[in-house]
């Protein structure tokens, strides 16, 4: 399906803690994007009043798919609430879902794929997390859903730096890198960030999957000074090895040391050459099979043998979705990588499977 | 030839009824549109319009609105307002014995009783359907992970029936004896109410979003595949281990919304395409109703005679049907 004749609404998704400023951020885009009219659906009416017409509460409802499988769950208010919002097409562009500090973003995002009606009438834009730079950590010291948060996001907006020092400010980015090495993050003060670069971000449209070349190996470059926050021994290539014996180094909350790191969603990022698409996608097949429930993100651009086109794919636990994209250009490296964001995966295992793909 | 008389509704036609002589259609931007009465269209709710079901007696149509309202509309377009919630969107309604109107929104739901007094109900989880007892003031409510029976005017606990997985639409066979959902996995379940036996009818490609009972309950005929799939009850033990008949079969369309003949053994099939047909049930015979166009038909409704068809699409394609004699 081309882009241009995909009629869907587009949902944006915005997740963050209690205060980080979801609801500054939706009243930004719904005063300052004028000619767009937004069905806003929120979970909890906040102390923040949402200054729009068409406003839906539901209360949430985290249905398990009765496939026998733990991680297919999706939102049962999320399904009935975009039924009824069809039955008035004409009285909005686009759809906004403001969630709980608490909700686990899995089910919200399964909806848009695994509820065929709801598939067919609205598409995922992008998962957005508001971040308060100066509470996260805690956040994510303290429950799983902040870091599911981060995880899952498109775009994080790193809120409050005002309030942050630069110290502060970069460690909590490397945290959040850690996480998730491809999102695109915003520094923002009251959210401030163009409204262009929250919404229509095309996230998990697979024509628009562009690179998913982490962003940090690209900002490292241009880090001199120790970047034991950013390296991380399980991405493939990366050369620099971080010395645990460095006298000058005194260990604190900001470093990435095992004994240091509470976070257990991690992100590994592998490249091969051309693969063989039967091994692959026997392997992908298997793995987001059994390993569905701890992989929470997936994206692939994958160079297929004897096939002239990329072919591009991307997954939410055991849900995944691939197709062909377009030709590959002469002017760029035929190259496979992949991504994996999830909680207690074996990155040497899935390293050694990948790479056992590669065609003869 | 069957004679239609178009109508142009603005909006999705979430219903169509007869309320007397006079068809009503339920816009989703929440108006009624009336066809053969002394008014073309009077505006219901704000915020647009939820949900419609005939009142009983068939002589009005019953609505539920964004605006949290309640309302009793009337052929002749005298609207009644029945009960408000605030900020709350009542997407879910039934009626019932005595005049009673049942309605929901999120773990809550409310019964309103012809004397204006209004119980109300609450789940852990979301109200997903209700639907009356024929005879009694029973309330059947559909939710994760099976139905909630609640005794409206008595006291005591309801009866949980439990069957894993979302529940959709809940309807009662019209002689009361069995209970059957829709389901999120493209199926349905039932209840034979006198035992408390599972019944799961499976098979479909798509979601079953519409179900009408044919006449004395003999067949339930369901949407949600490329023909309407009727169920037998007319058995002691239902459709358990018999098969369905299937009725309408068309290669390139999904059946939408079905509507059985009052009277007859006969139901109104309406397509993803638009294209409406009349089938009978011993022979498969097709009479075509209306061609394919403006959208998923969304509405059907017999008159109580039998002899017009009132449809609507998703589109806002609406229209009377009369058959000849």
């Amino acid at each position: 399906m081309s882009e241009a004749a995909d009629s869907r609404i587009p949902v944006t998704v915005l997740t963050g803690y209690l205060g980080a400023g979801k609801t500054t951020l939706l009243n930004r885009i719904l005063s300052e994007n004028h000619g767009t009219r937004y069905a806003v659906i929120v979970n909890e009416f906040g102390e923040i009043g949402i200054d729009n017409d068409l406003l839906v509460e539901t209360d949430e409802e985290v249905y398990e798919m009765n496939n026998g499988c733990i991680c297919c769950t999706v939102r049962g208010d999320l399904i009935r609430t975009v039924e009824n919002l069809m039955k008035r097409k004409g009285a909005f562009d686009a759809i906004i879902i403001e969630t709980t500090g608490v909700a686990d973003p899995a089910p919200v995002a399964q909806t848009f794929f695994m509820d065929d009606d709801v598939h067919d009438a609205a598409r995922l834009d992008a998962v957005v997390a508001v971040v308060d730079t100066r509470h996260v950590r805690q956040r994510l010291k303290d429950t799983t859903e902040a870091e599911d948060q981060i995880a899952f996001s498109d775009v994080i907006l790193l809120n409050k730096t005002d309030l942050a020092s630069a110290e502060e400010l970069a460690g909590v980015e490397a945290a959040i890198r850690r996480i998730n090495p491809y999102a695109k993050i915003h520094h923002t003060e009251r959210c401030q960030v163009a409204i262009s670069d929250v919404l229509d971000r095309g996230a998990f449209e697979l024509e628009r999957i562009l690179d998913i070349d982490p962003e940090f190996l690209k900002k490292s470059e241009s880090v001199q000074d120790h970047e034991c926050g950013l390296d991380h021994d399980h991405h493939n290539g990366h050369a620099h090895k971080h010395d645990h014996d460095h006298p000058d180094h005194e260990c604190g909350p900001d470093c990435n040391h095992d004994h240091e790191d509470t976070h257990s969603v991690k992100s590994y990022s592998f490249t091969a050459g051309d693969l063989d698409p039967k091994i692959f996608f026997d392997w992908i097949n298997q793995i987001t099979q059994i390993q569905g429930p701890n992989i929470l993100r997936m994206k692939g651009i994958l160079s297929l043998r004897d096939d002239p086109q990329r072919y591009v794919l991307q997954g939410i636990h055991m849900n995944v979705e691939g197709d062909h994209q377009r030709d590959w250009r002469d002017d760029e490296k035929r190259e496979s990588r992949i991504v994996f964001i999830g909680r207690e995966l074996d990155g040497a295992a899935l390293k050694t499977a990948f790479e056992a793909c590669v065609a003869e | 030839m069957p004679v239609t008389t178009p109508l142009d509704i603005d909006g999705f036609v979430i219903s169509a009824s007869f309320a007397g002589d006079v068809a009503a259609f339920a816009s989703g931007e929440g108006s009624v549109f009336f066809a053969g009465g002394p008014e073309t269209q009077t505006p219901v709710h704000k915020n647009g319009l939820l949900c419609a079901t005939p009142s009983p007696d068939g002589n009005s149509l019953i609505t539920g609105g964004g605006d949290g309202r309640v309302c009793k509309v009337c052929g002749d377009g005298r609207v009644e307002e029945l009960a408000e919630q605030p900020r709350k969107w009542i997407d879910i309604i039934a009626t019932g014995p005595q005049d009673s109107v049942a309605y929901a929104s999120g773990r809550t739901a409310w019964v309103r009783l012809k004397s204006g007094e209004i119980k109300e109900l609450q789940l852990p989880r979301a109200f997903s359907g209700l639907a009356f007892a024929p005879k009694g003031m029973r309330l059947a409510a559909s939710r994760y992970d099976g139905v909630t029976l609640f005794w409206v005017n008595a006291a005591g606990d309801p009866l949980e029936l439990s069957w894993k997985g979302a529940h959709s639409l809940v309807t009662y066979s019209p002689e009361g004896k069995y209970l059957v959902t829709t389901m999120q996995e493209n199926a349905l379940h039932g209840w034979r109410l006198a035992d408390r036996q599972d019944m799961r009818m499976t098979g479909y490609p798509g979601k079953v979003k519409s179900v009408s009972w044919s006449a004395k309950g003999r067949y339930l005929a369901t949407s949600g595949a490329q023909a309407a799939i009727l169920w037998p009850f007319m058995g002691k033990s239902g459709p358990m281990g018999q098969a369905p008949l299937e009725l309408g079969v068309r290669g390139d369309s999904m059946v939408t919304t079905v509507c059985c003949h009052p009277s007859e053994e006969m139901v109104a099939i309406g397509y993803q395409d638009g294209m409406v047909m009349a089938v009978r049930f011993h022979d498969n015979a097709e009479v075509l109703l209306r061609r394919p166009g403006a959208g998923p038909v969304s509405a059907l409704a017999w008159d109580r005679k039998g002899t017009r068809l009132a449809f609507g699409t998703e589109e806002g394609a609406a229209g009377v049907i009369t058959l000849p004699d």
